[in-house]
């Protein structure tokens, strides 16, 4: 396989048509198998970067290279398949009438079909823990379940990168320690854009931060999320009582 | 397909007939209902034989009398104007526990009792025995275009979300106070369901969105193939086939 980067961007803006830019130049860079997290306040231009990984967004000025390969429309269907967004509301990321439908949605659009779909099915369930719930219509899964059905749907296609947009988002403790669980137990890339800090520092080594549409900061994790005053100029703000330094 | 979307008309099972194809079954119950509405209202054998061919359907599929009576109740609305028949169409005229009927009247009303009836039983009793999902696949085989069963397949999938969503809604006025009591409340009502609208909307749109991003080049690809094997086509068309001779019966006599 190749060498390069998962995930590489190179001076990205974007304006949307309404005239509103949302991106001035954003550079990035993710590794193979890295996982980091996004963080930003609401309106950094986070969703909209997200947007721009998988081509649903066209850049205005600069590229976007999963894996190698230019995000483009010479290339959309693999590069739809190598980048797995879960989009933070499962009741919009599972739209297929049972699950079993909906994890194999994308490996059937990439062409696969019988013993190996069902195979690829099996397997992405399995790793996110639901395997007993194919048969299952998602609205009668709970909220995490969901959520990590969701990610199942997207693994499905083995994708270079997971894209996970507030993963954390309406779960309860126990859901969102059992997502940590499968998300950790993955070896692949993982951008992760939360507002959930002390789930980026469970989860993600390093952090970025988006402000006003640059990246204002990227770093390990721990040392982004003690400098106080990085943190206060980016509208950040740690849990009460949470000090990251104190956690191991 | 499993478990899931047991809709009110829908009853688990594993009877020779829940294990039929759903497009066989399908094709076997249009074909009785143009069987049946072909036949002469005249021959009341006939309509007797069909729904003796029904019971045995529906004793072959396990599915209780009760449970088949019960939902033939959404006819009434039609059965309703069928009984004004006898009193309103004019023609020969007889005489019931004197009161005067129209004979015309008499047989129109017979004839959409009867071929109405056994319609609605034969739907209901393929309803009985196939999941929702389960018939738009059916119909999906049969040709229906894809758009048409994308339509259906996410009314299915988002139904009870949006309900949730209207009821949430409906939740949130009542605890702030607002009672829908009458027509002056109506305008509260309108523009609740404009919201509402405009939510699913949007969800539509993002909907949209998590699906290209998942590959969608505007068809849904179709997972069960497997081939029907002819004894099974036999199987379900047995119904249909045994009504035609019926129905030729009832015209030559």
């Amino acid at each position: 396989m190749t060498t390069a980067p998962s995930l590489d961007v190179r001076g990205l803006a974007y304006a949307y048509p309404d005239g509103h830019q949302a991106l001035f130049g954003v550079d990035l860079t993710i590794g193979r198998g890295e996982r980091v997290a996004l963080l930003g306040p609401n309106g950094a231009g986070k969703t909209t970067l997200v947007l721009h990984l998988n081509g649903i967004l066209a850049a205005g000025a600069g590229s976007v290279t999963v894996a190698g390969l230019p995000v483009g429309k010479k290339h959309m269907a693999e590069i739809r398949r190598k980048v797995g967004i879960v989009f933070q509301d499962p009741d919009d990321q599972l739209f297929m009438p049972t699950v079993r439908e909906d994890v194999a949605f994308g490996p059937a659009a990439a062409g696969l079909r019988g013993a190996e779909l069902d195979a690829v099915v099996e397997k992405a369930l399995d790793r996110v823990g639901m395997a007993g719930y194919a048969d299952r219509p998602p609205h009668h899964l709970s909220f995490g379940q969901r959520r990590r059905v969701a990610v199942a749907t997207v693994l499905a296609t083995e994708p270079e990168i997971l894209v996970l947009d507030e993963p954390s988002s309406n779960l309860d403790p126990a859901s969102r320690r059992e997502l940590a669980d499968v998300l950790r137990a993955l070896d692949v890339t993982v951008l992760m854009v939360t507002h959930d800090l002390p789930y980026a520092l469970e989860l993600c080594p390093r952090s970025l931060v988006l402000s006003e549409g640059v990246i204002a900061a990227d770093g390990p994790t721990r040392e982004i999320l003690s400098d106080e005053e990085l943190m206060a100029r980016h509208r950040l703000e740690l849990p009460f009582g949470f000090v990251p330094g104190s956690v191991a | 397909m499993g478990a899931g979307h047991a809709h009110k008309l829908y009853r688990r099972g594993d009877s020779p007939v829940h294990g039929l194809p759903p497009h066989t079954k399908l094709v076997a119950v249009l074909g009785f209902v143009l069987v049946v509405v072909t036949t002469p209202r005249e021959a009341v054998w006939a309509f007797g034989l069909y729904a003796a061919l029904l019971g045995a359907v529906a004793a072959l599929a396990r599915v209780p009398a009760g449970f088949l009576l019960r939902r033939l109740v959404i006819e009434i609305p039609f059965v309703a104007f069928a009984l004004l028949m006898p009193f309103v169409v004019p023609g020969e005229q007889t005489t019931v526990l004197g009161v005067p009927l129209s004979i015309p009247g008499l047989w129109g009303a017979w004839n959409i009792l009867a071929k109405g009836t056994l319609g609605v039983a034969a739907s209901v009793l393929l309803a009985a025995t196939t999941e929702l999902r389960s018939l738009i696949l059916g119909l999906q085989r049969l040709g229906l275009p894809s758009l048409l069963v994308q339509i259906a397949s996410f009314m299915i999938r988002y139904g009870d979300v949006i309900t949730d969503e209207m009821r949430r809604m409906s939740v949130a006025r009542r605890s702030r106070g607002f009672e829908a009591s009458g027509v002056r409340h109506w305008g509260v009502l309108a523009k609740s369901a404009g919201a509402l609208f405009i939510r699913s909307y949007e969800r539509g749109e993002r909907v949209h969105l998590a699906m290209v991003s998942r590959g969608y080049t505007g068809t849904l690809p179709v997972l069960d193939e497997r081939p029907v094997a002819r004894a099974q086509w036999a199987a379900a068309l047995a119904l249909p086939l045994t009504a035609l001779p019926i129905c030729l019966l009832a015209l030559l006599g």
